[in-house]
C-alpha cells in the first residue's frame, strides 16, 4: 500500500443504453454521481475535489467537457482533474482519485468517468485517420481481431473459446439491473451463428456501444470510518498500478504486452498478493471481445501461458466457479468507453462491499480491477478489499 | 508532506509553423535529452511520466499516444495523461511522489496550435448546446472581458499595451520565444482593433511548442540540481462555466489558488496570461505587489505553446530559483474561457 | 483535412424546456437557490450544484452588459457580416447570455444599451432560434406568432473544423520514397531494427532514426482479419483482409490489405508481394501500393515470425 490508507466510500453508475435521449452530457454525469453520493450518504458539497475521465472529445464534440460541466459535477470551487488514457481512462481515473487520498491531498475525492456516444458514431471517431496512412484500419475490432487470431494461434485454444465467454459475459449482464445489453437467452449456438464481423471475431463477441457514466467516492481512512459507522460498508484500496508501453514496436508481444504483465505483476507485488487464482475471489476485467478474457487471464498471472483457455472452458469464469470473470457482464454487455474501466474498478469494488445485488459472488473479500486501452499499450489496474490489510 | 522539488526544465523553441507533427515527438525528442542529460538521468530513472495535450487541438483522437514513442517507452514505464496542459500533468505527478510511488517524475506538455484554427477549436470549450452553436472564438471572449475590466476602470488600453511592451522587451532574452522586439505603446496603440477592444499585440500568437519538467523528492533531489526549486505550494481551482454569471474582471479560481498555495510573498511570478489584460488581472487576483517581477521570460504573449505554455511557466519560474535570481518564485497555469481554470505552484529556494 | 460531423445532442429536461420554449419566440431562465435568475437557465446551480426548481419567462428585451467587435466573422458564426459579440443581461433575469448583436459598425454599440431578439424564420428549437440580437432602436419586425411546438428533446450541431497535417522527416522521407516506388525504412542506431513506416524516432529508445534501408515489396502476413462490417469513412469494400505485412528485413510488420484471392485463402504466415498501381497514379502515400498477393511460395514457419506476434 502506497501513502495513506484509502476506501470506495459509494459507487454509483447510469442505466447505460445505446442512446441515452433523455439526458443531457450534464445529466448522465449526474446520474451516475448522484447514485455514488446517494450510496456513500454524502452530499456534493462534503466533496473536496474531482477527477473526470473520459476518452477522445471528438466522440461528443465537446472540447475538454470537463470546463462546462464543472458545475454539474459541484466542481466549482474546487480543484478538477481531467484524464485521457484511452481506453484505460476509467481506471486511470480511479488511480488517480486514489492517489489524491493516499497522498493526504484530500479527505474525499469524486472520480466520474462518462461517455456519451450517441452524440456521434464511435467507429467514425476511432477511424479518423490523418493522412499518409493507409486506410486500413476498421475501428478497434479491425484492430484487434488480428491478435486475437494469433492468440488462438499461439495457445492452440479451441475455436469457441470466444463464444463461451460472450454467452457467460451476456447473461451475468441480464443480472445486472443497469447493464445495457441483457441477454438471458443467449446460447452458443446463437453466438457462434451470429455474423462474423472481422474474422475471426463475431458480431456477438463485440462489445455495444453506450452511453454511460460512473462515479465512485473515495476517502482516507476517517471518512471511511464515518462512512462504516452510518452503517455502510466500504471497500478498501489495497495496491493500484499504472502501466504504458508504446503503441507499436519491433518485437512487441500483442497477445500477452509486457505493459500488462509487468502492471499485473507490480500490482500483486503491492497488495501481498503471491497466487492470484488462489486469493482473488472475482475480477472485473476489460473484455471488450470476447477472446480478451483468455488473454488478460494469462496476462494477469491467473494462468500460465496458452492456459487461459482452459479457466473459461472448464466454466471457472462462471459465477459460483474458481474464478468469476465479470460477474457485472463487463465491457460485452456495457461500452459508455470513457467510463468502462471505471465501471470494472467499481463493480470490483461492489462485490467485495457486498452490494452487487443479483451478480453478487458469494463471500467476495479480495476482488480485482482491471482495464486497458489503446493499443493494448495503456494499463491501470486495483485490488479492493473488505478490510484495510 | 513529502518535500519535492523542481530540478530540471527545458523548452524547445516556439515557432509559428514548426516542422513537426501533431504527435510532438519531433519537439519532444531534443528537450528530454536535454533535461535528462542536464540532471545526469537516464529515462529508467524517471519513477513517473504525466502529459498534457488536447486531441481537439491536434486535429486526431488518442493524439497523445503517438508522443509516448519520444520517450522509448520499453521496458514499460509508469505513465498517465491530462487532456489538460502540461501545468496539471505536473500535479499529478506530484501527487505520485508524494504517495511513496515514485521519487523522481517528469511532466511533458506540447501543442501545435499551426496545424488548425486554434480560435474557432476553443469555441469547443464553451456550453455544447447554448454557446459552442455560435462558435464565440476564443479572442472574442477574451475581449468581452477586457472591455468590462476597461468600463469598470480597473485598467486601460494603454495600460495593456504596456503590457505588450514589457514582454516584448523581456523577450529579447529569452532564446525560447517567438515575438521579441522594442517598441512602444503609442506605437501599438496606433494599430486597428483585431476585435474591439483587443489589438493584435494584446493577444498571444499562435505557435508550436513543447516543455518538460523534472521534480524529485528530497532524497534525490539535491544531487540532480545545485539549487532545486523546492515546492511549497502546489494548488488548483475551477470556476463556473457560465460565463455570464460570474464577474469575469476577477477569478476567484486564482485567487483562491493563490491563496492555498502562498502566493503572497514571491520575488517573481511567471502568469499564464494569453491576453495582455489578463495578466493585469491576475497579478490582482494573486495578490502581487509592484515589487514582483512578472513574466521576465516575455511571457506567453511572446510564445503560447497551447498545453505547454503553464507548464513552462512553473519550469521559468523554477529557473529563476535555480539561476539565484530570486528566493520564492511563482508559475501559474490557466486553462478554459475567460480564465476559468487556473493552478499555482509556488517554490523556493533553500541553503 | 477536415473532420466534420452532426452531432446529434439530448438535451435532457431543464433544457428541453429552454429549447420548446425558444421554438415559441419564448426565453426562459432558471431560478436558483440565492433567487438570481439565470438567463440561459443553468442544467445545475453554481452554488448548490442542485437542478433549478423552477423555470421563468424573461426578457425578451435586454440590456448589454458588454460587447466586443467581430471584424471579420469566422464560419459557423450568427452572421458573416461584421457583427458584435455581448452580454445581454434580459429583462428579469440577474446574469448575462451571450450573443451577437447586429449592430451595424461598433459605433452603434454601447454598453448599457437595448437590444431585442431577431427570430428566425423557422424555429427550431436551438439557441440559433435567436438569430441575433439587434438593437432596439431598429425598425420592429412584422411579428407573427408562432405555431405551439411539439416539445423539443435533441438538437443537431454541426461541427466542421480543418486541419493541415504534417509528415516527419522520417515519414516525409518514406512518402517520398513510395513516390518513387520504393519501400524505405529506418534502422534505429540504438537497438539496430528497421522500422517501416519509418517514424523519425524509435519507439523503444526514444532517439532520432536516420539511418535509411531499402526494404523489397515482398514479405509475409504475420496475422490478419477478415472485415466484413462496412462502417462511415471507410474506404474498400468488404469483405478484404487487413493483413500485419512483416516485409523481408524489416523488424516490424505494418497495416496492409492482401487482395488477389479469396479472404478464406489467407494464412498466417503466407507469403506476399505488393502490388503497386499504374505509376502514373503515385503520389506520396502509401495507398501507391493497392495490395499484397500471394505469391504463392511455401508459408514461413510459425517459429520465424512468431515474435512478431
Amino acid at each position: 500500500m502506497s501513502g495513506q490508507p484509502a476506501a470506495v466510500l459509494g459507487v454509483g453508475q447510469t442505466s447505460h443504453r445505446t442512446r441515452r435521449s433523455d439526458v443531457s452530457i450534464a445529466g448522465l454525469c449526474r446520474e451516475a454521481v448522484d447514485r455514488a453520493l446517494a450510496d456513500a450518504g454524502l452530499a456534493l458539497t462534503d466533496v473536496d475535489a474531482v477527477v473526470v475521465g473520459k476518452a477522445p472529445d471528438l466522440f461528443e464534440g465537446v472540447m475538454m467537457p470537463e470546463l462546462y460541466l464543472a458545475d454539474a459535477l459541484g466542481a466549482t470551487g474546487k480543484p478538477l482533474l481531467r484524464v485521457h488514457t484511452a481506453g484505460s481512462v476509467g481506471g486511470a481515473t480511479g488511480n488517480v482519485a486514489a492517489s489524491l487520498v493516499q497522498a493526504g491531498r484530500h479527505r474525499r475525492v469524486l472520480a466520474v468517468a462518462f461517455e456519451k456516444q450517441s452524440e456521434s458514431n464511435a467507429m467514425w471517431a476511432l477511424s479518423i485517420m490523418p493522412p499518409f496512412s493507409m486506410p486500413v484500419l476498421a475501428g478497434a475490432g479491425g484492430y484487434f481481431a488480428p491478435h486475437i487470431r494469433a492468440y488462438i494461434r499461439r495457445s492452440g485454444a479451441p475455436e469457441h473459446i470466444g463464444a463461451l465467454v460472450a454467452v457467460k459475459d451476456r447473461r451475468n449482464g441480464s443480472l445486472n439491473p443497469y447493464a445495457h445489453l441483457r441477454q438471458p437467452d443467449i446460447t452458443l449456438e446463437s453466438v457462434r451463428s451470429s455474423p462474423m464481423l472481422w474474422d475471426p471475431v463475431r458480431y456477438d463477441e463485440t462489445c455495444p456501444s453506450s452511453d454511460g457514466a460512473c462515479a465512485v467516492i473515495i476517502g482516507d481512512r476517517a471518512a471511511a470510518e464515518a462512512t462504516q459507522a452510518s452503517g455502510r460498508p466500504v471497500a478498501w484500496i489495497r495496491a493500484t498500478a499504472m502501466r504504458t508501453e508504446p503503441t507499436m514496436f519491433a518485437g512487441k508481444d500483442h497477445v500477452n504486452p509486457r505493459a500488462g504483465a509487468d502492471c499485473a505483476a507490480a500490482l500483486w507485488r503491492r497488495a501481498g498478493i503471491t497466487s492470484p487464482i488462489d486469493e482473488i475471489d472475482v475480477a472485473e476485467i476489460y473484455v471488450p471481445f470476447s477472446w480478451f478474457e483468455p488473454m488478460w487471464l494469462e496476462n494477469l498471472g491467473f494462468a500460465g501461458p496458452g492456459e487461459g483457455w482452459r479457466l473459461t472452458e472448464a466454466g471457472e469464469t462462471q459465477i459460483g466457479g474458481r474464478l468469476p470473470v465479470n460477474p457485472s457482464g463487463g465491457v460485452l454487455c456495457s461500452n459508455p468507453i470513457g467510463a468502462s474501466g471505471l465501471l470494472r474498478f467499481a463493480e470490483a469494488a461492489l462485490q467485495v462491499m457486498g452490494k452487487a445485488g443479483d451478480h453478487q459472488v458469494e463471500g467476495a473479500r479480495t476482488a480485482l480491477g482491471h482495464a486497458y486501452g489503446g493499443g493494448s499499450q495503456y494499463f491501470s489496474m486495483w485490488v479492493v478489499a473488505a478490510t484495510p490489510d | 508532506m513529502t518535500e519535492v522539488a523542481v530540478v530540471g526544465f527545458a523548452q524547445s523553441p516556439i515557432e509559428r509553423r514548426g516542422d513537426g507533427t501533431t504527435s510532438g515527438v519531433e519537439m519532444l525528442v531534443p528537450i528530454f535529452h536535454q533535461v535528462l542529460a542536464a540532471t545526469g538521468l537516464a529515462k529508467q530513472d524517471i519513477g513517473f511520466w504525466c502529459s498534457g495535450s488536447s486531441d481537439y487541438l491536434a486535429g486526431r483522437a488518442f493524439s497523445f499516444v503517438q508522443a509516448v514513442d519520444a520517450i522509448g517507452a520499453f521496458p514499460p514505464i509508469a505513465e498517465s495523461h491530462v487532456e489538460m496542459d502540461g501545468a496539471w500533468a505536473l500535479y499529478e505527478a506530484w501527487v505520485k511522489i508524494l504517495t511513496g510511488e515514485a521519487d523522481i517524475a517528469l511532466a511533458y506538455g506540447f501543442g501545435k496550435s499551426s496545424a488548425g484554427e486554434l480560435r474557432r477549436v476553443l469555441a469547443l470549450q464553451l456550453d455544447p448546446y447554448l454557446l459552442a452553436p455560435l462558435w464565440p472564438d476564443s479572442v472574442s471572449i477574451a475581449a468581452l472581458q477586457a472591455r468590462l475590466g476597461i468600463e469598470a476602470g480597473l485598467w486601460t488600453e494603454k495600460d495593456m499595451a504596456q503590457v505588450a511592451v514589457r514582454s516584448r522587451a523581456a523577450a529579447l532574452s529569452n532564446p525560447q520565444a517567438q515575438l521579441y522586439a522594442d517598441v512602444r505603446a503609442d506605437d501599438l496603440l496606433d494599430e486597428p482593433y483585431l476585435a474591439d477592444p483587443l489589438r493584435a499585440h494584446d493577444c498571444a500568437p499562435i505557435g508550436d511548442g513543447a516543455a518538460v519538467v523534472i521534480m524529485a523528492s528530497a532524497e534525490r533531489a539535491n544531487e540532480l540540481c545545485e539549487r532545486p526549486a523546492w515546492i511549497t505550494g502546489f494548488e488548483h481551482r475551477i470556476d463556473s462555466a457560465q460565463l455570464g454569471a460570474r464577474d469575469l474582471t476577477t477569478a476567484p479560481s486564482a485567487a483562491g489558488a493563490g491563496r492555498a498555495a502562498g502566493a503572497g510573498r514571491v520575488d517573481v511570478a511567471e502568469l499564464h496570461a494569453p491576453f495582455t489584460h489578463q495578466e493585469i488581472l491576475l497579478r490582482g487576483a494573486l495578490g502581487l505587489g509592484d515589487d514582483v517581477r512578472v513574466n521576465p521570460s516575455g511571457g506567453v504573449l511572446a510564445g503560447n505553446p497551447m498545453f505547454a505554455a503553464g507548464l513552462a511557466r512553473i519550469g521559468l519560474a523554477a529557473r529563476e530559483i535555480s539561476t539565484g535570481r530570486a528566493g520564492r518564485a511563482l508559475g501559474h497555469a490557466t486553462s478554459g474561457p475567460a480564465l476559468q481554470q487556473n493552478l499555482v505552484c509556488v517554490m523556493e529556494a533553500r541553503s | 483535412m477536415e473532420i466534420g460531423f452532426d452531432y446529434t445532442r439530448s438535451l435532457g429536461p431543464t433544457l428541453s424546456q429552454f429549447m420548446t420554449a425558444l421554438a415559441g419566440r419564448r426565453i426562459l431562465g432558471s431560478r436558483g437557490a440565492d433567487g438570481r435568475v439565470h438567463a440561459p437557465p443553468f442544467e445545475y446551480d453554481p452554488v448548490t450544484f442542485a437542478p433549478p426548481a423552477e423555470l421563468v419567462e424573461v426578457g425578451p428585451q435586454g440590456t448589454v452588459t458588454t460587447w466586443s467587435w467581430a471584424g471579420t466573422p469566422l464560419d459557423g458564426q450568427p452572421l458573416a457580416r461584421p457583427f458584435a459579440w455581448a452580454l445581454i443581461r434580459l429583462d428579469g433575469a440577474d446574469t448575462a447570455m451571450l450573443h451577437a448583436v447586429d449592430a451595424g459598425s461598433p459605433a452603434a454599440m454601447r454598453t448599457g444599451m437595448r437590444v431585442r431578439p431577431r427570430w428566425a424564420d423557422s424555429p427550431a428549437g436551438h439557441i440559433r432560434d435567436i438569430t441575433c440580437f439587434e438593437p432596439c432602436t431598429a425598425p420592429a419586425p412584422g411579428r407573427e406568432q408562432a405555431p405551439r411546438q411539439e416539445p423539443v428533446a435533441m438538437m443537431t450541431t454541426p461541427v466542421r473544423l480543418r486541419y493541415e497535417h504534417t509528415a516527419s522527416p522520417g515519414e516525409t522521407a518514406y512518402l517520398h520514397g513510395l513516390a518513387a516506388g520504393r519501400l524505405l525504412g529506418q534502422r534505429c542506431p540504438a537497438c539496430g531494427k528497421v522500422y517501416v513506416p519509418s517514424r523519425g524516432v524509435c519507439p523503444t529508445d526514444g532517439v532520432a532514426t536516420a539511418e535509411q534501408v531499402e526494404l523489397p515489396g515482398t514479405g509475409i502476413v504475420t496475422t490478419f482479419c477478415v472485415v466484413n462490417v462496412p462502417f462511415r469513412g471507410q474506404r474498400v469494400t468488404p469483405p478484404y483482409v487487413a493483413a500485419a505485412v512483416l516485409l523481408d528485413g524489416a523488424d516490424i510488420p505494418f497495416q496492409h490489405l492482401v487482395l488477389g484471392c479469396d479472404p478464406g485463402e489467407v494464412r498466417m504466415g503466407m507469403r506476399v508481394k505488393a502490388v503497386w498501381k499504374p505509376r502514373e497514379q503515385w503520389g506520396t502515400t502509401a495507398e501507391n501500393i493497392e495490395c499484397f498477393q500471394p505469391t504463392g511460395e511455401p508459408d514461413a514457419t510459425y517459429e520465424s515470425y512468431a515474435h512478431h506476434l
